[in-house]
């Protein structure tokens, strides 16, 4: 606890990621400057928390499945009682590549953002082509979250996120529990966070299976549109050093 | 005109629903703060029933004019509508609250891993030297 106000903790939600996590957290631990990488084993009925503490991360082990957004908020709240002044969150599948960390950690020490969101869609040429039904939900949530939450985003679906002490102290205590993100970015907007996006590239997943299904899909869209709408009808107080 | 029946029958139910409540509440089955919104829900069905000059002047008045025991119906299934809308209210907070615990429970967790690992490796460093 000594030296973490000068350290960056990496949050990984990892669920029956066995196959994939002790790789990221290796190349995590490659990293420059170095992290402390803490994995939140959403009560993985698998070897995951197993395969995470081999490889020398921290385990924060949930005593039931609570969903990927309580997850990532447990990460969070780790991060707010040890004092560190910067997180990055990265999902355990292993499609957030460490190697792109400084695109989103630059805007953070440099002191212009205290959220930074990773997004495959900033950059109008970038080579990723989503399925169009994809394309279209991730363009229409960011035009409601754009409108709604004052400040143009191209991506808010993305959970490869970049965090300031400032953003750190509002998603441990403010962080939607399902689907988690596109909401989260709202609430960091009216809470009067700044925002900045930059361009990553991502990689496919290479082991377990992506947790979207048809219904799911459905489920997704409809609860994400309620949580907005809810969430612009709420009002949120200024964080302190929040100075948009 | 409310059929004598009707009558008898309501005001039989709305009290057997009072009493399981109270009993339930008596057990420490029912937490009281739980159990209001049913006995208050027995009570107007309980008065409803019993006053039949009093549905009979409802009904006319919301212009059921040929089955004024309906009225009961229609108050009976609003007060249920405003249990369950009680009882979700509930859920979604124990929903947070077991959330919350959840993640204090895995904190303290890595903590206490933590502080034993501390332990353990001072006890070795440092054996203690019997007196």
């Amino acid at each position: 606890m000594t030296r973490s106000d000068l350290r960056i903790v990496a949050v990984v939600p990892a669920y029956n990621e066995e196959g994939a996590i002790g790789r990221l957290v290796d190349e995590l631990h490659e990293f420059e400057p170095p992290l402390d990488v803490v994995v939140v084993d959403d009560c993985s009925t698998d070897t995951t928390a197993a395969v995470a503490a081999a490889h020398g991360a921290t385990v924060l082990g949930l005593p039931f499945n609570v969903g990927i957004g309580g997850a990532v908020q447990t990460g969070f709240r780790f991060a707010l009682e040890r004092g560190y002044q910067r997180a990055v969150r990265l999902d355990g599948d292993g499609q957030h590549d460490p190697r792109e960390l400084p695109k989103l950690l630059a805007p953070i020490e440099r002191g212009d953002a205290d959220l930074v969101i990773g997004s495959r869609f900033v950059d109008a040429n970038g080579t990723y082509r989503p399925p169009l039904a994809r394309r279209l939900g991730i363009r229409i949530f960011a035009r409601l979250v754009s409108l709604l939450g004052g400040q143009r985003v191209t991506d808010t679906t993305s959970g490869f996120i970049a965090l300031d002490r400032v953003g750190i102290e509002l998603f441990a205590r403010e962080y939607p529990h399902d689907y988690p993100e596109v909401e989260a970015t709202l609430v960091a907007l009216r809470s009067g966070l700044r925002l900045r996006q930059v361009q990553v590239d991502m990689r496919e997943r290479e082991t377990g299976e992506s947790s979207i299904t048809f219904v799911r899909s459905l489920y997704y869209i409809v609860k994400v549109m309620l949580s907005l709408l809810v969430a612009s009808l709420r009002r949120y107080p200024r964080l302190e050093g929040a100075s948009r | 005109m409310t059929p004598i029946r009707a009558s008898l029958v309501g005001i039989v139910a709305s009290a057997l629903l009072i009493l399981i409540v109270l009993e339930l509440v008596r057990g420490r089955r029912l937490k009281e703060r739980y159990a209001l919104l049913w006995l208050a829900t027995g009570a107007v069905l309980l008065v409803l029933s019993a006053w039949r000059g009093g549905l009979n002047t409802i009904a006319s008045w919301l212009g059921v004019t040929s089955y004024p025991p309906a009225v009961l119906f229609a108050v009976a299934t609003l007060f249920i509508l405003l249990v369950l809308l009680h009882y979700s209210t509930v859920i979604s907070r124990l929903t947070d609250e077991n959330v919350d615990l959840a993640q204090r429970v895995a904190l303290l967790e890595e903590r206490m891993r933590a502080v034993e690992r501390d332990v353990g490796e001072r006890a070795e460093s440092e054996p203690v030297s019997s007196p």
